[in-house]
């Protein structure tokens, strides 16, 4: 029998982030429906790579017709099939719903969370099967590769990015074209392409999501490089922790080679580009360019001073060219369209897109590509739907544990490696974390730096001692026992480290804390001079009372107490004893009349002996 | 598998595998079978698969779609050829061995064939 001739395609979700919301069983449950239904010879499953609206996974499209489908199960399945695929109608309980206006949008490219995207980079990922290589030749995959090798010079090839602007996307925005040109003009042989896939910021993950859906636009912009600097052997630095993306890549790699399309005699020339992949354990320094580079060397992971960068001697003292897994994957699409085109797009001084991982106290979070110069507050309302809950936002902290918290007043500041940098804040990885009004700016500072402090080498001293000692401080102003003087020292210590530590690890440490210190020192200084904190987060400086106005003395609080400190009889006015409270918030929880008070830096007057409900008078 | 040697050998490549991702990629030509119950009943699903097949011994590029059910069921199967810039039209009781002639003459040749049309709809009906 001949090939099926299929009239719809089901795209499911396969990424990471779908897959731990039950992808996989939905995927099973398909398969044995169409079977089931005799559907199988026309309808086709397609397994894709992630569709960035994760928060709404597992994510299904169903084309031609661009339904799309938010958190189906398997129990779902039988209905999309009967309903959608037989009968051609929407299954509306499966459909996105936005939430202001309670109005159904059944179809793919109408919901708000994508119209406000521009997918650049990642405009294969969960389009294409990323096991394929026929479909990513389809899109037009290795014809940049192809162009690049017979109609253009490596000099050429390194005009061209040089032209388009494109800027470094792992964080610092130096200029791609630039880098490529210093290693192919340095003296040297042979040369190494290496690409940073090392993305360890907590909560990042658009490195992830890009190799495991669309390995191959890594792979080709890998080798466009390889041809222009003059490097016949690629490196990808990736996460052990990153099993799917490796799986994707090797998988890619041999059907590549297979083509004759990477390996030796690339297209029937002369160039051969032959890609390695090293697994990196999960240390965060690795993620620094010459610690990665030690890594793969075999030795320890640690960076070491620069000058020389690793374009003059980086990879066995060798001319080494090292971009981030987003900068090489523009690579292709900028010689295919051309240098002009990508300059169009996005801010003058930082073109293209920028890719967020979108988290924290946001309605929808996940994966966004969206042009430069796009503003925070459309990422944060109109992309990411506004703060959870109708709370009130507070902060964004951008470009992960080394980047900056930003407030309110710089919501309408327009994204791009410049004017991050002058707010305080970095592009860095492209985390984008918001934060409420619960949340509490010193110990939100306080998480970042622990993170950093712990994943600090040792090697030097501004890093290793510097960190350690303002986590100590910090810890102290959590606690209440912080003074005005630990503020200022806090001050010296963080500029000290910008100065003085070896790599960006120990340089960017600070970052998080200069930055809340600078948008919110008032919230400091409530810690360390009135014994308040605002948010009413940090444990040693929030009381819980009972509240003497309206307790009707039920007793469920004194009941559920973990540590019995609260006293109280059947219809007296309950006490909780300051003395023994873990302020665990229990009470608060389970009170039915909302009566108890959570307070930071102020008294309660409430009875010292146990009184009828009703009698309390001040 | 042989080594691709050539941009020209790439392209080529290209249209080969671009079939594999047909129904992903924008056609200016849309056929919507009607697949409500009483569709499947009078055999839409057997017209569904000779349009197909139609379509890919002639080697056209159109989305194949299932809508349910219009109302006019005694009418079904219901096919409708939706083109761009063209009025959409419906054709009633279409049964497998009427595929043929149907896809060359309203696709190939582009005549609507009257005899069998049950209605038209303009851009304008649908208010778009």
């Amino acid at each position: 029998m001949s090939e099926p001739i299929y009239r719809a395609d089901v795209l499911v979700c396969a990424g990471t982030s779908c897959e731990s919301s039950g992808a996989r069983s939905v995927l099973a449950a398909l398969t044995e429906e169409l079977a089931k239904t005799g559907l199988d010879q026309e309808v086709r499953i397609i397994e894709t790579g992630c569709r960035g609206f994760c928060s709404m996974g597992p994510v299904m499209i169903i084309y031609p017709e661009g339904v799309f489908y938010c958190q189906v199960k398997a129990d779902d399945v039988p209905e999309i099939v009967e309903e959608t695929l037989l009968k051609g109608r929407i299954v509306q309980r499966l459909v996105f719903t936005e939430t202001e206006s309670q109005m159904t949008v059944p179809y793919y490219e109408d919901i708000p969370f994508y119209q406000k995207q521009q997918r650049v980079t990642l405009h294969n990922c969960g389009v294409i099967d990323p096991t394929n290589i026929d479909e990513y030749i389809a899109r037009g995959g290795y014809e940049a590769l192809g162009k690049a090798l017979g109609e253009m010079s490596p000099q050429q090839v390194i005009d061209e990015v040089k032209t388009s602007g494109l800027r470094g996307r792992g964080g610092a925005g130096f200029l791609t074209g630039l880098k490529w040109e210093f290693t192919a003009k340095a003296a040297g042989n042979p040369k190494y392409v290496v690409c940073n896939a090392d993305e360890g910021d907590p909560g990042a993950f658009m490195d992830r999501s890009l190799i495991e859906g669309d390995p191959h636009t890594l792979l080709e912009g890998m080798a466009i490089c390889g041809y222009a600097v003059g490097a016949s052997d690629g490196y990808v630095y990736c996460r052990a922790e990153y099993p799917l993306a490796i799986k994707h890549l090797k998988i890619a790699i041999e059907q590549a080679e297979a083509y004759g399309l990477l390996g030796d005699n690339v297209f029937g020339t002369d160039f051969s580009f032959h890609v390695h992949i090293k697994e990196g354990a999960g240390a965060f320094v690795c993620g620094e360019e010459t610690a990665l580079l030690a890594s793969i060397e075999g030795r320890r992971g640690e960076p070491r001073p620069r000058p020389p960068f690793p374009a003059v001697s980086g990879l066995w003292a060798k001319p080494t060219n090292l971009n981030n897994v987003k900068s090489y994957a523009n690579v292709p699409q900028i010689i295919l369209r051309g240098a002009e085109w990508f300059s169009k797009i996005g801010a003058e001084r930082s073109p293209g897109t920028a890719i967020f991982a979108l988290t924290g106290k946001v309605l929808h979070t996940g994966l966004i590509e969206v042009p430069m110069g796009i503003t925070l507050r459309e990422i944060i309302y109109d992309i990411g739907g506004g703060v959870e809950g109708g709370k009130k936002f507070k902060a964004v902290q951008t470009g992960g544990p080394l980047g900056g918290c930003l407030p309110e007043e710089q919501l309408d500041l327009k994204v791009d490696f410049d004017s991050l940098r002058q707010a305080g804040a970095v592009m860095g990885s492209g985390g984008m974390i918001v934060v409420d009004e619960d949340t509490c700016m010193v110990e939100f500072s306080k998480y970042f730096l622990t993170f950093a402090t712990a994943e600090s080498c040792g090697k030097c001293v501004p890093c290793r001692m510097g960190g350690r000692r303002m986590l100590e401080l910090l810890t102290k102003i959590t606690e209440g026992k912080g003074t005005l003087e630990d503020i200022d020292e806090i001050d010296s210590i963080a500029a000290g480290m910008a100065a003085g530590s070896l790599c960006s690890l120990g340089q960017l440490t600070p970052g998080p804390i200069l930055s809340t210190l600078r948008y919110f020192r008032d919230e400091f200084v409530a810690h360390v001079t009135e014994g308040r904190c605002p948010a009413k987060q940090c444990t040693a400086l929030v009381q819980y009372y009972v509240n003497p106005e309206t307790c009707k003395g039920c007793g469920i609080c004194a009941r559920n107490c973990p540590v019995n400190v609260i006293e109280g009889g059947r219809r007296q006015i309950h006490i909780i004893n300051q003395d023994g409270c873990i302020k665990c918030g229990t009470c608060l929880e389970v009170c039915p009349f909302d009566s108890i008070l959570k307070v930071s830096g102020e008294t309660v007057e409430v009875p010292t002996e146990l009184i009828p409900i009703g009698t309390w008078a001040k | 598998m042989p080594k691709v040697k050539s941009l020209d050998e790439l392209r080529k490549l290209r249209d080969q595998v671009k079939d594999d991702i047909s129904t992903r990629i924008e056609t200016g030509t849309t056929i919507i079978v009607g697949m409500g119950t009483c569709g499947i009943a009078a055999g839409a699903r057997e017209t569904m698969h000779a349009i197909m097949q139609e379509l890919e011994s002639r080697q056209i590029n159109a989305h194949v779609r299932t809508v349910g059910c219009i109302g006019m069921c005694s009418r079904e199967p219901l096919v409708d050829i939706e083109q761009a810039g063209k009025p959409r039209v419906t054709y009633g009781n279409v049964y497998p061995d009427m595929v043929p002639r149907l896809i060359e003459e309203h696709l190939k040749n582009g005549h609507v064939v009257d005899e069998w049309v049950v209605g038209r709809k303009t851009t304008d009906d649908i208010g778009l």
